[in-house]
């Protein structure tokens, strides 16, 4: 028959609008503006509207998303920020957009290149959120961030961070990405478990040498 | 030896008896296919079309060898019954590159061979309209040649020394001010630059042309639609010769958006570009991804692990679904349905995108592939995500998309009969993907071809056969609905264990020679042209762009038709620009 086809659309988008106030009665309130009510709009068994009231609502972001990097910094007792970068240069190496500018710091006295940073930049009007320096990174040092509100009103001033800007504590790093930090803690822990053992095994080898060392000298 | 290796082998005897002294082996180490003269080309592409069953012409580029002093123009050849490409070259002198056109053999050259003119400046004896195409003419010179520099040249490799231990910040703007990073061919002025005659219609809008016919007198019309229209979905232009309504023809303008990713690809290191194909065809990154690493992986003589291969065929068929169905929301707001059906695709598109993100990092963006591998594993919680949306939400919303458009007798008097192309328009036009396979021509890469282990799930290869607009609407959805089935297999059969081979790995040791890898990509055959030197850096990096191939036989589909279906005709091909202009 001509138009069954409109009118089984058109059922279609009927049962979609039905569905929408439906849905808004039986949840309630606790529909918009609750994290739970944003969770479920987004989940797969959500019926009716789901569009978030973006900036009232905001969507959780996931462990895994980026946004530009920031520098990891060990909390001192003084307040300040240690960086654990130790100005290698793969994050400036492997960058595609190249938007990483390093110093390398020096010995005031030598004039020899120290491991840590003097000066760190990252044009973030060129950075285009790959994540490859915070991938490559051994020192986990450079990580991406989660903070993706980053409109400014000078770009000149405002989107070239240098290294007070980028340096963040390892706290708020655990806390936007806990699954990771976890890991790479793990990790860490066991190399140094590792390390110790080595160093426990080597000083036993050379105990037992020397002793055996001396009762050759004896005999 | 197994049927496949004999024919092969005869064929190899053939075309070398036929043709001696003119065709030979590609002898270098690392290549493969023939070396075919100048001057036999079109006698050796005829014989591999008419007797061989060749039918296919996937790709055609150009490669710089500077330091032998050759281009060589490579061509990728395939036939529609499935198979190996067969690939043969010419080669000629750098002073001199000209080459005898293809495109009376393959129509499906055209667009190809004017890129190859544009960025590689080989000349195409008897092409039928050889001019740039993704440039404009006050364009200097030729970019992909190794010996042309950008104005606000830096350096031939990243990464750029000034970078690191001194990195003293700089900014581009300061370095290359405003008006003096333009190079123009001498005795060029842009402001008092007029086109010639040939493109005089084509840049200055509504123009005219005369057509007397001896009972009503009538004149012809040019129309651009575009570069700013709605239905491009980006920076597009068709010039529309109009007789009436009626379309005389079309003649697409692009390159609006072109930035030369092949050249930035050669200044990148290998991996430098994974993060780069995401920006091709943003609605389908994690294929760019795939065909990318497929490529780099074949040089490298790499396999991934069991569970990277699953997850990389599951996030594959994933972003088809999302392509596509975006695709039909598109289309149908092409149709003039506004908003309602795009909205309910991209609900469904926003799930997927949402296991992206918890995946990958980004939505769009994906940066996913490594050589060897994927960057990540699934968490369990996205996994449990992916498996909600594969066996149950996403078969009952296609259905329900189903019952909403396929039979609504609006989406089926605009479509049906219009925008035809045949099934030899569609293999003769080197049409990929849907397009072609709406044509009637079974050819799916992942079949005819198979990668990665595509050659282990049961799914079968949509096809439909008007060749209209309406049929490339439906086999979406039936490629949809095939997507939805390889993810179920591969969800129950993915396998426990590691993700990359090897060490993660920053910069590569690639051994020199050439590698072509293709993959079934939403909007067709997807293809990356890779040669190595054995450097840090990419030879040649060619991307196959389907989008852009397929624009080849848009024409075609449109000529007879109303200049009223032209927007659906080109939303029925489902173009992205930033994969079109690259």
């Amino acid at each position: 028959m001509d138009g069954s086809g409109i009118l089984k659309g058109l059922g279609v988008t009927f049962k979609r609008l039905i569905e929408t106030y439906v849905d808004d009665f039986k949840r309630g309130k606790q529909r918009y503006y609750t994290e739970e009510g944003i969770e479920y709009r987004r989940s797969a068994e959500v019926k009716g509207i789901f569009t978030v009231q973006y900036p009232e609502e905001k969507l959780p972001v996931p462990e895994e998303f980026r946004f530009v990097p920031f520098l990891v910094g060990e909390e001192q007792e003084d307040g300040t920020l240690d960086p654990r970068c130790t100005a290698c240069g793969i994050c400036t190496k492997v960058c595609p957009a190249q938007c990483i500018w390093i110093v390398r710091a020096k010995d005031p006295k030598s004039g020899r290149p120290r491991p840590k940073p003097a000066e760190f930049y990252i044009d973030i009007d060129l950075c285009m959120n790959c994540g490859l320096c915070a991938e490559y990174c051994p020192f986990d040092s450079i990580k991406m961030d989660h903070d993706y509100e980053l409109a400014t009103y000078d770009r000149f001033a405002d989107d070239v961070l240098d290294l007070q800007k980028l340096l963040k504590p390892v706290s708020y790093y655990a806390e936007i990405r806990p699954r990771n930090y976890e890991r790479e803690e793990e990790a860490r822990r066991k190399a140094e478990e590792a390390k110790r053992k080595a160093a426990e095994a080597r000083a036993k080898a050379r105990a037992a040498r020397e002793a055996k060392k001396k009762q050759a000298k004896k005999e | 030896m197994s049927e496949q290796t004999v024919m092969l082998q005869n064929e190899e005897e053939l075309l070398l008896s036929r043709f001696p002294e003119v065709v030979k082996k590609d002898e270098r180490k690392g290549y493969e296919g023939y070396v075919v003269e100048a001057k036999a080309l079109r006698d050796f592409a005829t014989t591999l079309r008419d007797e061989l069953g060749y039918d296919y012409l996937s790709s055609v580029t150009g490669v710089d060898y500077l330091p032998e002093g050759k281009m060589e123009v490579v061509y990728h050849a395939y036939k529609t019954t499935g198979g190996p490409a067969l690939v043969f070259k010419v080669q000629v002198p750098r002073e001199k590159p000209v080459v005898p056109s293809l495109v009376p053999v393959y129509p499906g050259a055209d667009f190809q061979e004017r890129e190859a003119w544009d960025l590689l400046g080989i000349k195409f004896e008897g092409h039928p309209n050889l001019k740039r195409i993704l440039l404009w003419e006050g364009f200097h010179g030729h970019p992909l040649r190794k010996d042309w520099r950008e104005p606000y040249f830096e350096e031939e490799h990243k990464p750029y020394k000034s970078r690191f231990p001194e990195g003293k910040f700089f900014r581009a703007e300061d370095r290359n001010p405003f008006a003096k990073n333009v190079d123009y061919p001498a005795g060029f002025d842009p402001d008092k630059w007029i086109p010639d005659n040939s493109n005089a219609l084509i840049y200055e809008g509504l123009g005219r042309v005369e057509k007397a016919d001896d009972d009503l007198p009538t004149e012809q019309i040019v129309v651009n639609l575009g570069p700013q229209h709605p239905s491009t979905h980006g920076v597009f232009r068709m010039v529309v010769t109009l007789d009436g309504e009626t379309i005389v023809d079309l003649e697409p303008v692009m390159g609006y958006l072109h930035r030369n990713h092949e050249k930035i690809g050669e200044r990148n290191t290998w991996l430098m570009n994974m993060p780069f194909t995401d920006r091709l065809d943003y609605l389908a990154p994690m294929s760019n991804n795939f065909g990318y690493a497929l490529a780099v992986e074949k040089l490298l003589g790499v396999k991934p692990p069991e569970r990277a291969e699953y997850i990389r065929v599951i996030m594959a068929e994933l972003t088809r679904i999302q392509n596509h169905i975006f695709a039909i929301g598109m289309f149908l707001n092409d149709m003039g349905a506004y908003f309602t059906p795009s909205l309910y695709a991209i609900e469904e598109r926003e799930l997927i995108l949402d296991v992206f993100e918890a995946v990958a990092g980004s939505r769009m963006m994906v940066n996913y592939f490594r050589f060897g591998g994927v960057a990540r594993d699934i968490p369990e919680d996205v996994m449990k995500k992916i498996h909600e949306l594969a066996f149950e939400r996403l078969p009952r919303r296609i259905d329900e998309l189903d019952r909403f458009l396929t039979g609504s007798e609006i989406v089926r008097v605009r479509s049906e009969g219009t925008g035809v192309l045949t099934a030899e328009q569609a293999i003769a036009y080197s049409a990929a993907g849907p397009v072609l396979r709406a044509s009637g021509v079974p050819y799916d890469v992942r079949r005819a071809d198979p990668y990665s282990i595509y050659d282990r799930f049961d799914f079968d290869v949509a096809v439909r056969y008007h060749g209209d607009v309406y049929d490339r609407y439906l086999i979406r959805m039936d490629e949809v609905r095939q997507s939805i089935r390889i993810i179920q297999q591969a969800l129950q059969q993915i396998p426990e264990g590691p993700i990359m081979a090897g060490k993660p790995q920053y910069q590569h040791r690639v051994p020199a020679g050439e590698a072509y890898g293709r993959v079934e990509g939403p909007k067709g055959e997807l293809g990356f042209y890779v040669v190595s030197n054995g450097k840090g850096n990419p030879w040649r990096y060619h991307v196959r762009a389907p989008s852009f191939i397929n624009l080849t036989a848009l024409a075609e589909m449109t000529k007879g038709q109303k200049v009223g279906d032209v927007v659906i005709i080109l939303g029925s091909i489902d173009i992205v620009l930033g994969e079109t202009d690259r």
